[in-house]
């Protein structure tokens, strides 16, 4: 899995950077204004930007969807480094989990744990922002958002096995 | 002496029409705008070419505004989460910076026959680079990416912070009257400090949602509204009004203070531009000859001592040569910062002014040079 280092630029946002496989870095700089910078870092000096790309907010969602991002990743990404004590969960749903199968309004989850489903994500089916009639259906992955305590809750209810062992 | 508003306008309007040309031949020669507009003051100023008589009063106002809203601008870059994990990480760079440029301007004021406190304030200019020369700099030559570049806006951000220290301590000594009072008034705005940058951490939050508006225009009258009337009670506690709008902009976080950074950038950029002026008449041209070529070697050897703060610093985080010397050229420009300490003790020492003008007028200019041609100084 490729790692990217990560380094907060004060007044300025975060920078990631990763080596690639053929052992050239390049980065991303993330500005708090929302630009974003495209690095390719110099071959004989890996310290120095060889090139320096600006990209607007939506130019750089959009050619991270060319090399094969996915929005909804970098959005959540990007929400875990502005807010601290969220915690985001990537949560299967399990087929014996008492909601499967049932619609979002009637589980009543963020009524019982307080944190929230913002996706479902069924293989390359993706409901970003599900309403109340989008179905728990089994199998499916819930990105869920809220504090530490009550995303573990939300794992109890939609993965009891899991969250048992 | 004619005292009519036409006075004052066209006066006024020659001013700024000087500095649109300076700031015009700035951008032209690849330089910062703050020695020019330097240049400027001082050939308006008394014993230079042009005398000004009704605009005074408005440009020391300006000039007062101007230090303000510089702090406060500088306050809004950093949240002071940003400014306790970076002084958490990185004190021995900052501390090896202070050792480094400080002593050079103190031990060069005392040298002088200056007494301890204008010693001391030439040590403050000498160790506080230029946030704002510098950041243009590290965007202007396109390294923000660069994996130094972090090293160097650290330094930076620890020197603003010691700032938030040093102004007030020198400040309450510049003004207090007995050392009693004078120990108390430092200690008092000692705590003041503290006890600010406290409430930026708990409410900060809640009290930029309170200010934040959708109108810019509510924007910009709140938080000027407010930064003033805080500059104003620093002040009268002998804080220094410039440390209280640099704690203001610490308080407000978020939506309120990236709006706010929009808004007050062009008073910003006007008032900032009238203080440099401002210092420029303040100081005696006729001083600067005499004292152009001590304050031309302070410079040499504390443009050296920044290379080697900055070689060191990077080196740290395992950078290689090359980064290392762009650490150390970035931070050797020294700009508004060493101005608005040097103001400080105009009145007491007027060596002082004209020396510290000298001093930023060499490397405003040369630092922004060896940095752009840092690279070519190492063999690849």
């Amino acid at each position: 899995m490729t790692e990217f280092v990560e380094t907060p630029i004060p007044g300025l946002g975060v920078r990631y950077t990763m080596t690639t496989r053929s052992d050239r870095a390049v980065g991303v700089v993330i500005h708090h204004t929302g630009r974003r910078d495209l690095v390719v870092y110099d071959r004989a000096d890996p310290d120095a930007a060889e090139a320096s790309v600006e990209l607007t907010e939506e130019e750089g969602r959009a050619l991270g969807d060319l090399l094969g991002g996915s929005r909804i990743v970098e959005r959540l990404s990007d929400l875990t480094h502005h807010i601290e004590g969220l915690v985001i969960e990537w949560i299967r749903i399990d087929d014996d989990a008492p909601v499967a199968g049932i619609a979002l309004a009637e589980a009543e989850i963020r009524a019982d744990t307080g944190a929230s489903v913002v996706a479902l994500v069924h293989g390359e089916d993706v409901v970003p922002a599900p309403g109340g009639d989008d179905r728990l259906t089994p199998g499916a992955t819930a990105v869920v958002v809220g504090s530490t305590e009550s995303v573990e809750a939300v794992r109890a209810i939609l993965a009891p096995s899991a969250s048992a062992s | 002496m004619d005292t009519e508003p036409s006075a004052l306008l066209l006066e006024l309007g020659a001013i700024v029409f000087a500095l649109a040309i300076a700031s015009r031949l700035a951008r032209r020669v690849g330089i910062p705008a703050i020695p020019l507009y330097l240049l400027a003051g001082l050939a308006f100023g008394e014993g230079g070419l042009a005398d000004l008589g009704a605009a005074t009063g408005f440009i020391e106002a300006g000039a007062e505004i101007g230090i303000i809203l510089m702090l406060l601008m500088l306050g809004l870059e950093y949240s002071s989460v940003e400014l306790r994990t970076n002084l958490q990480r990185s004190a021995p760079s900052g501390l090896l910076d202070l050792v480094l440029n400080f002593p050079p301007g103190l031990l060069t004021g005392l040298v002088l026959g200056w007494d301890l406190l204008s010693a001391v304030l030439l040590g403050g200019a000498t160790y506080i680079s230029s946030s704002g020369v510098v950041a243009k700099l590290l965007a202007d030559l396109e390294r923000v990416g660069n994996r130094e570049t972090p090293v160097v806006l650290t330094i930076l951000v620890i020197e603003d912070l010691a700032m938030a220290i040093y102004l007030p301590v020198v400040a309450g000594v510049l003004f207090g009257g007995p050392a009693m009072a004078t120990v108390l008034t430092v200690i008092g705005a000692l705590i003041a400090v503290v006890a600010i940058l406290y409430i930026a951490q708990h409410y900060g939050e809640s009290l930029s949602r309170l200010a934040f508006s959708q109108s810019s225009e509510t924007l910009l009258l709140t938080l000027l509204g407010i930064t003033l009337v805080v500059a104003g009670l620093a002040e009268r506690i002998q804080l220094s009004a410039a440390v209280g709008a640099f704690l203001v902009g610490i308080v407000l976080s978020g939506e309120a203070a990236s709006e706010a950074r929009g808004v007050l950038l062009p008073l910003r950029n006007l008032f900032a531009a009238v203080f440099f002026v401002f210092f420029g008449l303040e100081v005696d041209p006729g001083l600067i000859p005499g004292v152009a070529l001590t304050a031309g070697l302070l410079a040499a050897t504390t443009a050296g001592t920044k290379i080697v703060t900055g070689w060191v610093a990077a080196g740290q985080k395992g950078i290689g040569p090359r980064g290392r010397l762009r650490t150390g050229t970035a931070l050797v420009a020294r700009g508004e910062f060493s101005i608005v300490i040097g103001a400080l003790g105009v009145q007491r020492e007027a060596d002082l002014g004209a020396f510290v003008a000298a001093y930023v007028l060499f490397l405003a200019i040369a630092g922004p040079i060896l940095a752009r041609y840092s690279d070519s100084l190492v063999r690849r």
